[in-house]
Formats: structure tokens, C-alpha cells, sequence
């Protein structure tokens, strides 16, 4: 840090790396932020929490130039007063964003990825290869990271691009990077080495700004947390001390208790029934019974084989050896087909790619796997039973929706989620799959997604919940089972243990 | 080693190698220099078409336009150098070039400022570009061209017993052809922009790249390229024919994503198309020598095509593991 940064009052305390004041913007007639005050200080971890729609990413694009914010505003950087800012001028000053897409360039190598700036430009110069290559490695050094720097991008895992990310903003000599939902797509480990990454540049007097849904990621990472709640801000918090209840009831200004629902359902009817499960490198001996009404929460690190699994019950790999039977009866599924026709619905982990067909409307999606249920006797499909249908699904999910007619591209998060739900629930399932069901989705709506899963509970269906973020079974099925290697190593009671010690023996 | 059983361009090298060894094992006249240059020769155009295309799939876009648009060059040419009282092989460079230039430019201009996607403008173009032409030429030849157009130049023989080896100048502009497209999608920041606008158009414009430019950059080195490629062209076969080169593009543009490039922007190389375009010529020039029918022989490189791609399924499949699979627990 140089002597620029510290304060000219002399005082020894360095000025904000930034300091707004009296932000407000507006688009068209909706407010999108009033009156906002916001201040991260250098080498401070800082985290903005809110809902979707609270002016979280509308707040970062005013301080990375994007926006303008409306006339009465005060920015200033690293102790200086600035009256308009474009993105260039921001990256100038050493403020950087990793958009949740990342925009990094797959085909590339790591190396120009990472030293992207010196390929930029309008005047068209010789690429120094050499020279990109030292950059990158010095940056990567930096975090103690090593990668390969000739490989091509689309060979690299998702947090490794992650990285590559973050050391891009580093080349350009990053002093504040404000990260948006950098872990929404990361696994427990992966989760821990970024922000390990991120301490360090903390530790370097870099500023972070994160952005996230995972609330346990906030409080174990920032110092400090800035909550938003409909374009203002609610307040500024020490993570200190700070729950994720209470940090969950300032977003939304809702209270929700978060408590056991864990039942014995030993005395209902079994629906699935597996015995001893394999397939090579994937999944060995898995025993697993559950029952009409049950949620059994299925958890594990990176590598443990639970999506594997949910894969083979939903039909898409055929197990080597074990057998499968649902309600009573031996099933083997030659594909998923089959597994939909026998009464399994398997909502995938990646709503956004796998899940539905984004630029389709609502009302397609949601017939899409029962096409052959709203037919008419010539076999063309009939658009009131179209019309019913989804009309039902929509209700009873309770999904906010336009006009069924809208690409389903238009729905936020939460409801694109309750959209999946609803075209497998169309199938009339009687075994549910939900693998990491809230990946991307606000606290508030994952509260509302939950109570759809054990209404459907009630009404009997039996759901398998796989998570790695261990308080969404805990408190979510009646029982937890530990996925590790590839095999059930632990089952849990949530009734008799705590949410602490279940996490303790998870992550360890 | 394992970049090159894992690389399109080494695959392909292999291939090469193989279909060489048999062929060479088939027919006597086949391994020889003489035979060597022959299909150097041949090659020429086909592969100075091929380095611009390339640059085309690298920036993500498609033409199909650059055969005919040649094609047009050459009549142009004609006119232009009749203007001129004749010329010489400068004003040949400077006019095929300019003109071809020209008709990149619109490609590129019609993309660019009416936001529709290449293939439809270069199908249009392609339909423009040959009616317009047969329109006005009546679908006249043109033999009477200028003598130093059609004068053979040969830089380099030697006599070996299955006769002459020689390089010609379709031969030796091939070559500065590709290694000057090397040199630019390599070692320039705008050849290194266009690989990446063809990678994540999205992430190239954030960064401050520019979609013009890249657009224009791509069809204009496509036209130069098509109308060097018509010049030599016509000093090979010495007479211009308005559809002497209609269909080519299907050809050429086999030989580039045979040569690794991919149709959705961002990858492909010199090397690729050096190599894509010579398996194909091989491969015709083999069957010519074993004295199988001509009729056989697109029926043989769309069976390369296909073993190809499927063979290069597996990086395929890694492609898509990244994007879709990269958070399996």
C-alpha cells in the first residue's frame, strides 16, 4: 500500500478503498436503489446480501461504471471524490468484477486468459508470448496455485476457471474485485480453496466484494456485510456474532424457523427399494429404502457419488450389479423412459441447461415429459388439456408467473425452480429426486420450495434430497444419509443430533 | 506426444501418414517428387481459399460466397486490367486483391450493421454474386487475357525420373498465403482477438473487443484471400470461366473442418487446413492413380469426414462434461 492511500487527515487509518453515499437509481419509474450508502475498506472482505431484485447487482454496476447513478450522489475512491465514472475509468483505478458467467474464452489457454489485456487493443501489435506466460505464472504464484498454463480452458473444472478468473483481475493490478456468486457453482472443497484464494488477497491488502446466496459462505468469509432489501439498505453488520437466521430475517424481513422435521416413517409402505447398488467408480453396495411420505437427505463432498447414484434410480446409467424395486415391484430401467413411465422424476442439479428449454414458454416446459397425457383421440395435442394442466401445476405450485405463454427464460430463479418441479410433478411421480434443488435460488424462495417438497411429502410421494450443504437436509428430511467414495458410510438422525455435529462429520 | 494423438492437427498428421503408406504401397508412381508437385499445384487454390476460410470459422462465422465471389474477381480483374492497357503481375495482385477486398467487405457490412447471421448473407451473396455474374457475361469465357497472366512461372525444378518437380507461383503464393494468415491469427493481438470474439462473442465485447472490426477483419482476409486464390486460379488453368469455381466452397470448407476448425468459432489452424486440404487431395490423387472412379472419390472424403469428427467425439465429450458435468458429486 502506498502513502496515497492513507488518509490526508493523517490519522493512520487508510481511506475507503470505496465510499458512496446518497445512491439512488432509477429505471424509468421503479426505483431500483434509494438512498444507498455503501464503504469497503482495503483488504476487507465485504459482502452485499439481499434477495434477487433487492439492487444488489445494480449497487456493483454503479460502482464499476456501468450505471450512472441519479444527480446527489457521492463516490468516492481510495479517498478521492470522482463526480462520473465509466468502466474504463474504474478499471483504471483497480476495480474489478467477476460476473457469474465469468466471460473467460474456453478455447483459449490458461495463460491467455489470464493475460488477456495484452491481446487487447485496436492496434494491432505482435503477440510476446513469453511475456504472457510470466505474467500469468507470476499471478499465479501469487495465490500459490498451480495450473497448467498451456491447457486449454474447456479442460479445466469450474473452480479452477474460477481461479483463472480471479488471477485475470490480478494481472490488471486489482485492489478492489467484487466476485458475483463466486461459489454458486462449486462443491464444498472447492468452495474452501477459493476462499482460501480469497484471504490471501485480503491478507495483500486486495478488497473483495462477494456476492452470494450461501449464507454460511458470508458469515465464515466477510467481516462485514451490507444488507439490502428492496433498493435500501437495511444496514451494515459485523459478521461477528451474526446468524444466519438473523441475517435471513434482515433480507427479507420475514422470520423463518428453521427446525426439524424429521419423522419416523419407518411404519409406511416402501416405494424404492435398492440392494445392493453397483456401478464401477461411481457408486458400490448401496442399500436404500424409502418410504411413502419419507425425504431422505443424501449428502457428501465432491466425489462421493451421489449424483451418480440419482442418475442410475432416474435411468440415464444402468447399474452393473443390485436390484431395484419400486412399490413392491423389480424394476430395470433401459432408460430414463422407463424410469418416467414406472413413476420416477429426477430435477437436475443444472435447472438452467438440463432442466428446461430456457427460450420455450411456461406451459411447454411444464408438458414437455407428459406429452402423451394431453393428447386428443386423434393423437394431436389438445390445448385444453394443455390449458388445465398447466394451469393446475402453476396454482398449486403457487409460481408467479406472467401468461403461461412467456419463455420460461422470464421467471427468476426461484420460479424457474418451481417450474422444474412442476413439469415432473405433471408425470405423477411416486419416487422424487431434487439434486441441489436451490443452487441459485434466494433464501426466501428456497424456504418456499421446501414447503412444496414436504407438502408433497404429506400427500405421499417419497423424495430423495441430494445437497452438499448439510443445514438443507438437516433440517429438510426426516433422515441423512453420508455419501463418501461412492458408498453410504453414515446414516443421521436429525431428531438426535445436532445441526453442528452432523456438519462436523460431512465436512471433516 | 500425447498433444499429438490428442490434437486434430495430429490425428490428421497420422491419417496422413497412413493413407500415404498405403497408397505409396499401391501404386509405384505415387511416392515420387514429381507426382509431389503435381499436387502442390493442384492444391494451390483450394489451400489459399482454405487459410482465409479459416479465419472466417475462427472469428464464428461462415461463408459460403468466397468461390463465386473469386469467381467475380477474375472477370473484374479482366476489366480492370484492361483499363490499364494490360499490366503486370502487380496490378494483377493489387486489383484481385482490392476487389475481393471489396466483396468481403460487403459479406462483412451486411452482418455486421443488419445483425443477420453469416451463413444466410453468404448464401445470399453466394446467389448474388454468381447471378449477377452470369447475368452480365452472358456465361462468356475469357481467353484472350494478358500473356504475363497466363505465362507459366516456374521458381524451382528439378528433373527426376518420373519426371519434372517444379514450384510454380500458384505454389509459391500459397505458401506466403499461409504463412502470412499463420503469422496473423498467431502471433498478432488481432488474430488473437478474433480466436477469441469466435470463442465467447459476449466475453470478447465486454473486454472491449470490437464486433466490427472483428467482422470486417475476418471477411475482408477471406475476400483478399478469394481473389489471390481466382488470380492463381486463372494462371493455372489459363482461361476465365464464370462457374469454373462454383461448388468449391463445399470443398475447401470440407478440408478446413477436416483441418479442426470448428463451425462454431474459435478453434482451427494453418496447420489444419494445410493438412485437411492435402488428405483430400491425396486421397483424389491415390483413387486417380489406382484408376477408380472420380465418382468415388466424394464419397471417400465424406467417409474421412465423418470418421473425424466421430473420432474426435471424445474431446467432444469433454467439451460438453465442461460446461454441463463440471459439478458431479
Amino acid at each position: 500500500m502506498t502513502g496515497a492511500d492513507r488518509d490526508a487527515a493523517g490519522t493512520g487509518v487508510a481511506a475507503p478503498a470505496v465510499s458512496f453515499a446518497r445512491v439512488s437509481k432509477a429505471f424509468g419509474g421503479v426505483r431500483a436503489l434509494s438512498d444507498v450508502s455503501f464503504e469497503v475498506l482495503p483488504g476487507e472482505v465485504h459482502c452485499i446480501a439481499g434477495e434477487n431484485g433487492s439492487g444488489k447487482s445494480t449497487l456493483i454496476k454503479i460502482i464499476t461504471g456501468v450505471y450512472q447513478p441519479d444527480p446527489g450522489a457521492e463516490m468516492s475512491y481510495f479517498g478521492r471524490r470522482v463526480d462520473s465514472v465509466t468502466p474504463a475509468v474504474a478499471r483504471g483505478l483497480g476495480i474489478n468484477v467477476i460476473w457469474q458467467d465469468l466471460a473467460l474464452f474456453p478455447q483459449m489457454t490458461v495463460a491467455e486468459n489470464i493475460a488477456f489485456g495484452d491481446i487487447l487493443g485496436s492496434r494491432p501489435r505482435l503477440v510476446h508470448r513469453r511475456q504472457m506466460r510470466a505474467k500469468a505464472e507470476r499471478v499465479l504464484d501469487r495465490l500459490g496455485v498451480s495450473l497448467d498454463l498451456d491447457a486449454r480452458l474447456n479442460t479445466l473444472s469450474i473452480a479452477e476457471r474460477q481461479i483463472v478468473a480471479i488471477c485475470r483481475t490480478l494481472v490488471g493490478d486489482a485492489r478492489l474485485v467484487f466476485m458475483d456468486e463466486p461459489t454458486a457453482s462449486l462443491t464444498h472443497s472447492e468452495t474452501q480453496s477459493l476462499l482460501a484464494i480469497v484471504r490471501k488477497l485480503s491478507a495483500d491488502g486486495v478488497s473483495i466484494v462477494f456476492v452470494s446466496h450461501r449464507l454460511a459462505e458470508v458469515l465464515a468469509i466477510s467481516s462485514r456485510v451490507t444488507v439490502l432489501r428492496d433498493g435500501r439498505k437495511v444496514g451494515v453488520y459485523d459478521t461477528e456474532g451474526m446468524t444466519q437466521s438473523r441475517l435471513t430475517e434482515l433480507m427479507t424481513g420475514k422470520t423463518f424457523d428453521a427446525e426439524v422435521i424429521s419423522g419416523d416413517r419407518s411404519a409406511e409402505r416402501a416405494v424404492l427399494e435398492v440392494s445392493g447398488l453397483c456401478r464401477a467408480g461411481e457408486y458400490e453396495d448401496i442399500d436404500l429404502t424409502i418410504r411413502a411420505g419419507e425425504v431422505v437427505g443424501l449428502t457428501g463432498l465432491i466425489g462421493a457419488g451421489r449424483t451418480e447414484l440419482g442418475l442410475s434410480l432416474f435411468g440415464m446409467t444402468r447399474p452393473e450389479r443390485g436390484a431395484v424395486r419400486l412399490n413392491g415391484e423389480p424394476v430395470s430401467f433401459r432408460s430414463n423412459r422407463d424410469a418416467i413411465a414406472a413413476g420416477v422424476a429426477y430435477v437436475s442439479e443444472d435447472r438452467l441447461t438440463l432442466g428446461l428449454v430456457q427460450p420455450q414458454s411456461i406451459a411447454d416446459n411444464v408438458v414437455l415429459p407428459v406429452l402423451g397425457k394431453i393428447v386428443n383421440g386423434l393423437d394431436l395435442i389438445s390445448t385444453g388439456k394443455k390449458n388445465d394442466l398447466v394451469s393446475r401445476w402453476i396454482r398449486e405450485l403457487n409460481v408467479k408467473v406472467g401468461r403461461p405463454e412467456d419463455p420460461v427464460s422470464t421467471l427468476s430463479g426461484g420460479n424457474q425452480q418451481r417450474i422444474v418441479l412442476a413439469k415432473w410433478l405433471a408425470t405423477e411421480p411416486k419416487l422424487l429426486i431434487l439434486d441441489s434443488p436451490t443452487v441459485g435460488v434466494d433464501v426466501g424462495a428456497r424456504a418456499g420450495l421446501f414447503a412444496i417438497v414436504r407438502q408433497l411429502a404429506a400427500e405421499g410421494l417419497a423424495i430423495l434430497l441430494i445437497s452438499d450443504e448439510v443445514p438443507e437436509v438437516y433440517f429438510n428430511a426426516d433422515r441423512i444419509i453420508h455419501m463418501a467414495g461412492g458408498r453410504f458410510i453414515a446414516s443421521y438422525d436429525p431428531r438426535a443430533l445436532s445441526l453442528a455435529a452432523v456438519e462436523k462429520a460431512v465436512y471433516a | 506426444m500425447r498433444r499429438l494423438l490428442t490434437s486434430t492437427e495430429g490425428r490428421l498428421t497420422i491419417v496422413l501418414v497412413i493413407v500415404c503408406a498405403i497408397l505409396a504401397l499401391a501404386s509405384d508412381q505415387f511416392l515420387t517428387l514429381a507426382n509431389f508437385s503435381n499436387l502442390l499445384a493442384a492444391s494451390a487454390v483450394n489451400l489459399i481459399f482454405a487459410v482465409g476460410l479459416v479465419v472466417v470459422l475462427i472469428a464464428g462465422g461462415i461463408d459460403i460466397s468466397f468461390a463465386v465471389a473469386a469467381s467475380v474477381v477474375q472477370y473484374l480483374t479482366v476489366f480492370a486490367l484492361q483499363a490499364v492497357g494490360g499490366g503486370n503481375w502487380a496490378f494483377g495482385f493489387f486489383f484481385a486483391g482490392i476487389i475481393g477486398i471489396g466483396l468481403g467487405a460487403i459479406n462483412a457490412a451486411l452482418i455486421y450493421y443488419f445483425r443477420i447471421i453469416s451463413i444466410v448473407v453468404t448464401i445470399a451473396t453466394f446467389n448474388a454474386f454468381f447471378g449477377l455474374l452470369m447475368f452480365f457475361t452472358g456465361g462468356k469465357y475469357i481467353y484472350d487475357l494478358p500473356d504475363w497472366w497466363t505465362h507459366r512461372i516456374v521458381f524451382f525444378e528439378v528433373k527426376t525420373p518420373s519426371g519434372w518437380a517444379e514450384l510454380t507461383l500458384p505454389g509459391a503464393v500459397m505458401i506466403v498465403a499461409a504463412l502470412a494468415t499463420w503469422v496473423l491469427i498467431n502471433r498478432t493481438t488481432t488474430g488473437r482477438q478474433l480466436y477469441a470474439y469466435g470463442d465467447n462473442p459476449e466475453g470478447a465485447r465486454r473486454e472491449g473487443i470490437s464486433v466490427g472490426a472483428m467482422t470486417f477483419i475476418a471477411f475482408c482476409w477471406m475476400g483478399m484471400m478469394a481473389g489471390i486464390a481466382g488470380l492463381m486460379q486463372v494462371n493455372f488453368v489459363k482461361e476465365v470461366v464464370p462457374n469454373a469455381l462454383l461448388g468449391r466452397e463445399l470443398d475447401v470448407l470440407a478440408a478446413v473442418v477436416l483441418g479442426g476448425a470448428r463451425l462454431g468459432g474459435g478453434r482451427g489452424s494453418v496447420l489444419g487446413c494445410v493438412l485437411g486440404v492435402l488428405l483430400v487431395a491425396i486421397i483424389q490423387n491415390g483413387l486417380n492413380l489406382l484408376g477408380v472412379s472420380p465418382y468415388a472419390f466424394k464419397m471417400v472424403v465424406g467417409a474421412f469426414i465423418l470418421f473425424a469428427i466421430s473420432t474426435s467425439n471424445i474431446s467432444f465429450r469433454n467439451l460438453l462434461g465442461g460446461a454441463a458435468g463440471g459439478r458431479r458429486a
